[in-house]
């Protein structure tokens, strides 16, 4: 599963390296607003998932693990 | 606040769309992002082309070739209206009512009411409230309820988040008074403490236009934008429908003791298709019941995305035969409000354009 959030983390902004440690890649600038979106949409399509529209908030995805905690929610 | 009104219906429907149409690839370059990413986010928002007026076209520009048509064509008669609302954030003028100056354009009758009424994203239902309340009135029968907004020249070109959504339009909807039985409930709900999550800051009496008002300036996701300028916290925005929307449709159909999938479509405001599909997800209904392709076609155009997804969507059907819809808007305020009701068959729902 981590290596799927990290290749769709890659291809939504290729420019940055996922596979390094990051508390929070919303503070430093790796993931914006607009990329959550994106993210959300590719996360649905990978996972096949809905992720509700509450959980889409900047801390369920400041970084891999809390990813990973979101997803887990979700997984059958 | 629950609402429940009887023996009223909607009986006709008319869209006024301006015939400019721009496309996203067009505007790109004024975006401070790469095109690659502006790309992903016009799949993932539903983004595509937009309607928007030609400039020194006002909201009323638009209601007033709507009505023309209506009158010409037999469809409306100037002396059965018996209040005319015109909901909007773009008026003509500070004073006087927009609704005043289309009563002076037709020489309705004075014996009527004219009320503008200034919301926005949730306008169409708000709109339809009101004529339900006024349809109460014994010396009222008939209401014209006039949708419309000229956002787009409010909107920085170089605002991502805002420019690629935005659509200028107008609708007409008349509501009357019905020998049928009918049943129709409703929910509104505001808080005046998420005012400013859509604002345009200058402009009003708190902040006069002048030069400093003008000056365009940088956020930190790399729009800019002015105080004059429509100015949206999307996420705040995303949130508090995601939050609100879904349990005021459930509080809905218990009140109205019907099943989710009873009803035929769920016919909500058009923030974008992304917003909309999560709702869908959210409440349960499949997607194909909750359409959300205006953006994509004809941008968000605030209270008239209501009467656009409809007529492009059901406008034969809805003409045929009656369906039950619930209707849904959420927006500036906050304000979000929802219709169940049964609806058609509509003597007319069409579209013509400015």
């Amino acid at each position: 599963m981590k290596s799927k959030i990290i290749a769709v983390l890659n291809d939504i902004r290729p420019e940055f390296d996922f596979n390094e440690p990051v508390d929070n890649f919303i503070e430093a600038g790796m993931l914006d607003s607009f990329d959550l979106v994106t993210l959300v949409t590719s996360l649905d399509e990978v996972f096949e998932i809905s992720i509700d529209g509450t959980d889409i908030l900047p801390e369920n995805f400041s970084n891999i693990e809390s990813i990973l905690n979101l997803l887990n929610k979700y997984s059958k | 606040m629950d609402l429940y009104f009887k023996d009223k219906e909607i009986t006709g429907m008319l869209v006024i769309l301006p015939s400019n149409e721009i496309y996203f690839e067009e505007e790109m370059e004024n975006y401070n992002f790469s095109t690659a990413k502006s790309l992903k986010l016009k799949a993932a928002l539903g983004l595509n082309k937009r309607r928007v007026v030609q400039e020194g076209v006002c909201a009323s520009d638009l209601a007033i070739k709507g009505l023309d048509y209506l009158f010409s064509n037999g469809k409306l008669v100037k002396e059965e209206i018996d209040a005319l609302l015109f909901v909007t954030q773009s008026p003509d003028y500070i004073m006087p009512p927009t609704s005043n100056v289309i009563q002076g354009h037709f020489n309705l009758k004075q014996d009527m009411i004219c009320l503008d009424i200034n919301q926005g994203c949730a306008g169409f239902i708000v709109g339809v409230n009101q004529a339900f309340m006024l349809l109460d009135q014994s010396s009222i029968s008939k209401v014209v309820l006039i949708n419309a907004d000229v956002l787009s020249p409010k909107v920085s070109k170089r605002d991502r988040n805002s420019n690629p959504l935005i659509g200028d339009a107008a609708s007409i909807t008349i509501i009357e008074k019905t020998s049928n039985r009918t049943e129709i409930f409703g929910s509104i709900k505001m808080d005046g403490k998420g005012a400013f999550s859509l604002q345009i800051p200058a402009g009003g009496a708190k902040l006069p236009i002048s030069a400093n008002t003008s000056e365009m300036l940088e956020d930190v996701s790399g729009n800019f934008r002015s105080k004059e300028n429509l100015v949206m916290k999307g996420d705040d925005v995303f949130n508090f429908v995601q939050a609100e929307v879904p349990p005021m449709i459930e509080s809905l159909l218990n009140m109205a003791k019907i099943d989710k999938d009873v009803v035929d479509y769920y016919m909500f405001h058009q923030p974008n298709k992304f917003m909309l599909n999560k709702v869908a997800d959210k409440i349960g209904v499949n997607r194909g019941k909750m359409p959300s392709n205006i953006v994509e076609n004809f941008g968000n155009s605030s209270g008239v995305t209501i009467p656009i997804v409809t007529w492009f969507n059901v406008a034969d059907e809805i003409k045929e035969k009656r369906l039950k819809i619930c209707f849904s808007g959420f927006g500036v305020g906050l304000t979000w409000a929802s219709l169940l009701m049964d609806v058609g068959p509509l003597s007319f729902c069409e579209m013509i354009e400015y």
